[in-house]
């Protein structure tokens, strides 16, 4: 593997990540604000007790791909910088009232509501502005101006493309924290709060695989280069939709753990978390070697080898710092039944 | 406005907003610590309730240090894109290690406040230790690139191409320990003053309830020690700073003390304002030699004068109050911990007089403009260059145009935060009282946060 292949996986990893535990903390967030009222079934402390410890982890690795980006691509931050700067400004906004509210919200019990209705709003507008970043690489959004490159907004905001990503972001959001939460309140035994995660996660499921193809439907017309580039992947695309559906039957299956209860959520969602690493394993290999079409290519961009050769070392040293760390905060947090199962969180 | 200007307003005003809340979340940490090792010596409990209380203030301020911070970050990229891709290439590695810094601190932090009841003593301590030692180190890695823009290092630009890096010598570039000492101790030095005051803001109006004032008194007596002790160690330091700017960037400190000629046996200026007309600082006390000596160790220094650089060099001459005034707050600061420490061990008298409890009840906001002084101050003075000698700052900055409203916007957002942050504290601080925390059963439970 050549140096820009590692530093751009690893970017990919990151964003691969965050965007796992970001759905997870922006649907939590969402769900929480529709479930406030349903005091008998719980399902709003379950979102909860999952978003509270693990935004400030996830807030993180925003940092992180940010950094990355700019270290291991410092030749692409002019272009990105430039073309980004409205709709990254508008997101770091959200974030930083969002993140500041999540922390007032559990701390002064009294505002809660009408700050749960802060986090659930921008719980589905951030993800849908963090996925336009994809639509915009695409290139033919940004245009020349006076000799310096810039986002034509107009174009982006009348093309179905980006409104095939943002309908992706939100559904795929909603589905995946679904699926998520019925898992977690599975394990906590929050039978109510199982069901009806359970259930958003089958109305939502086939919406957010209708949006994938809405995707490279208008992906055909608007970025012909990626979609023809991403049928080379065709297999890929074909195992992401098969691992969907065998998330669907493990949903239908009889529960190992209650006998009337019907869905095994943790294989559902181990399903899910494959299907999405297939897909988008697929939509990034026919990215490449691109990073903003057709001016920045990951060799343009790429860093100093001598900051490369620092940088690697670095992952590896932190990397072995933190492990256990992270070890020891899903022990606490995701495993720990005295967390899980409390009763009457707040 | 041009849009440097506006861009230039937009960050500054950014990086001021997070300093407050960063510079907390810095300092706090090792008064909490200093609570619990202190609870763990004494089992005196009021440690433990004090170390719980500064816990919830604690995550209340992450809670906009975090976002803010965030912010800071991404603006940097977004607003000066001509900086980062030179940060990028050489200076990469500081921002990279920091991020492992936050993780511990975000991990440790998750786990002290989350699940403090179902953790050891000796685990508690271990982790905020972990979140002491994550806060300081990404003070001291981001800090390390305000020092590189300063002192750069580790490469050269040859017809505009950046060759010759070697990222560890730009990562310890020669201002790197001196400025990252001077960030962290006068971190430590803040967190303990802020606390101070409030604690003698109570003990001003709980005088009749014993209990709750024994309580706060013990708060103050932590506080008033700590940040004395840091408060001289950041001027020790700071002096150092100064003999760097001698050193490396003889016109930001010429610019600091308002000195136009160069000379041997130059006066210190203390006060006053910097006159562009007359090339010198009217109105100040001056004090002869003595620049010459702080500067060099000797009267002998020759101190460089404004004058000899030319004069689009210039930094903006204002920065000598600036630099006046961190520097008045500090000595103000530290004679204040002396009166305390004198009328407390020396005169062992048990109370304060009202004058003094309202001089420390001053004392925090105070090191919170110290601190917002010497950042203006340090970026300001470094102007017109964003990385000395290297790059303007005109040419660093972005190319889109429209910053006005976005500036607009990030104000009206720090405006918000800002007074929900106070609204919750007050909130949560009124709803629990000192006196229910100390009167809690003494069982491991009760130290839930
Ligand atoms: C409570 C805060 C505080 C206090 C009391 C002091 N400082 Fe300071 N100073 C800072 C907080 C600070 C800072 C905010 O942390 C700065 C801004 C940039 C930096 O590196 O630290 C700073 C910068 C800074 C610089 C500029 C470094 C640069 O531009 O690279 C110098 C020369 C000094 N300080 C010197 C002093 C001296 C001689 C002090 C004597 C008492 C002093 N400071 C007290
Ligand atoms: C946290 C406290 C800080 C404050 C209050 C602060 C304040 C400011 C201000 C007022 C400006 C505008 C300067 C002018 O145009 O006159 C500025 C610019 C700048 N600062 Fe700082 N700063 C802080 C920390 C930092 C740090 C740690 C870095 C390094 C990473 C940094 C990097 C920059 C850069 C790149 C600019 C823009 C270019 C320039 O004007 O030179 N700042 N800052
Ligand atoms: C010297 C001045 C600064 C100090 C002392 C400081 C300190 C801190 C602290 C203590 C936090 C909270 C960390 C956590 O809980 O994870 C924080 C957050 C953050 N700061 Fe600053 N900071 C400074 C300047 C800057 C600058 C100039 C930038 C941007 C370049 C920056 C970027 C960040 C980021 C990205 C975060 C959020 C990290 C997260 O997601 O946890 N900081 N800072």
């Amino acid at each position: 593997m050549t140096n820009e292949l590692i530093a751009i996986t690893l970017i990919w990893g990151f964003i691969f990540i965050y965007a796992v535990m970001a759905t997870m903390d922006f649907g939590a967030g969402f769900w929480s604000m529709v479930y406030i009222n349903q005091e008998k079934t719980k399902a709003t402390n379950i979102a909860n007790r999952y978003l509270s410890p693990t935004w400030e982890v996830t807030n993180v690795f925003i940092v992180a791909i940010v950094v990355a980006l700019v270290s291991f691509f410092p030749g692409a931050t002019f272009l990105l910088g430039t073309v980004l700067l409205v709709p990254g400004s508008i997101i770091l906004l959200l974030l930083a009232i969002r993140s500041a509210f999540l922390v007032f919200a559990h701390i002064t019990k009294e505002y809660e509501k009408a700050l749960t209705y802060i986090s659930g709003i921008t719980g589905i507008i951030i993800p849908a502005l963090l996925i336009s970043v994809l639509p915009i690489t695409h290139g033919e959004f940004i245009e020349m101006k006076n000799g310096t490159p810039a986002l034509n907004i107009s174009r982006l905001l009348t093309s179905p493309h980006e409104y095939a990503f943002i309908g992706f972001a939100i559904s795929s959001t909603l589905f995946l924290s679904s699926l998520l939460l019925a898992d977690y309140s599975n394990v906590a035994d929050e039978n109510d709060a199982y069901r009806i995660y359970r259930r958003d996660a089958l109305i939502l499921g086939p919406i957010s695989l209708l949006m994938a193809l809405f995707i490279m439907l208008t992906m055909q017309r608007e970025a012909t280069w990626l979609y023809e580039k991403m049928m080379n992947y065709l297999p890929w695309l074909i195992g992401s939709v098969l691992m969907f559906f065998v998330a669907g039957i493990a949903l239908f299956l009889p529960s190992t753990k209650h006998k009337e209860m019907r869905g095994r959520p943790r294989l559902a969602v181990v399903a899910i978390v494959i299907q999405y690493f297939l897909a988008s394993y697929a939509y990034g290999k026919a990215h490449l070697p691109y990073m903003i079409y057709p001016d920045v290519t990951i060799q343009s961009g790429f860093t100093h080898p001598n900051t490369f050769r620092a940088l690697f070392a670095s992952y590896i040293v932190g990397f072995l710092i933190l492990f256990p760390g992270f070890v020891y905060f899903w022990r606490l947090f995701m495993k720990d039944q005295r967390y899980v199962r409390q009763k009457n969180e707040g | 406005m041009d849009d440097l200007v506006i861009a230039r307003s937009l960050f500054g005003t950014t990086m001021a907003f997070h300093i407050i809340f960063a510079t907390l979340g810095v300092g706090i940490p090792l008064m909490i610590l200093f609570a619990e090792l202190l609870y763990q010596k004494t089992k005196d409990r009021d440690y433990a309730v004090m170390a719980k209380r500064w816990t919830k203030g604690l995550a209340v301020l992450l809670g906009v240090a975090i976002p803010s911070g965030t912010i800071a970050g991404v603006q940097l990229s977004l607003l000066w894109p001509g900086f980062m891709e030179v940060i990028g290439k050489v200076m990469s590695l500081p921002f990279q290690i920091e991020i492992y810094a936050f993780f511990i601190e975000a991990l440790f932090m998750s786990i002290y406040v989350y699940a403090a009841d179902r953790i050891s003593p000796a685990m508690r301590i271990l982790s905020v230790t972990l979140i002491a030692i994550g806060a300081s180190a990404s003070a001291i890695l981001i800090t390390n690139v305000h020092a590189f823009e300063g002192t750069p290092a580790g490469f050269r630009i040859e017809n505009g191409e950046i060759v010759d890096v070697d990222p560890w010598v730009a990562f310890f570039n020669p201002s790197f320990f001196v400025t990252a000492g001077h960030v962290v101790l006068s971190a430590f030095m803040t967190g303990a003053f802020v606390l101070a005051s409030i604690a003698a803001y109570h003990m001003l109006r709980t005088k009749h309830h014993e209990r709750v004032y024994r309580f706060h008194r013990k708060a103050l007596m932590l506080s008033l020690t700590v940040g004395g002790i840091f408060s001289l160690l950041t001027a020790l330091n700071g002096h150092e700073s100064a003999q760097l700017l001698h050193k490396y960037q003889p016109e930001k400190l010429a610019a600091a003390e308002g000195l136009f000629e160069t000379q041997s046996h130059a006066p210190l200026a203390i006060g006053g304002y910097t006159d562009r007309e007359t090339e010198s600082v009217k109105w100040a006390i001056e004090i002869p030699w003595a620049l010459s000596f702080l500067a060099g160790n000797s009267f002998d220094t020759v101190v460089r004068g404004l004058n000899d650089f030319p004069k689009e060099w210039w930094p903006p001459l204002f920065v000598h109050t600036l630099f006046n005034a961190m520097v008045g707050i500090g000595f103000l600061l530290i004679l204040l911990s002396i009166i305390g420490f004198v009328w407390n061990k020396i005169m062992k008298r048990p109370t304060f007089p009202h004058w003094l409890m309202w001089c420390f009840i001053a004392a925090g906001p105070l090191s919170v403009l110290g601190i917002e002084f010497g950042w203006i101050f340090a970026c300001t003075g470094r102007q017109p260059w964003v990385i000395y000698r290297m790059m303007k700052t005109e040419n660093a900055v972005t190319q889109t145009g429209n910053l006005a409203t976005l500036f607009v916007l990030f104000v009206a957002v720090y405006i918000i935060l800002s007074i929900a942050v106070v609204l919750v504290l007050r909130y949560y601080f009124r709803r629990h009282p000192v006196a229910n925390d100390l009167e809690e059963k003494p069982n491991e439970g009760s130290l839930q946060m």
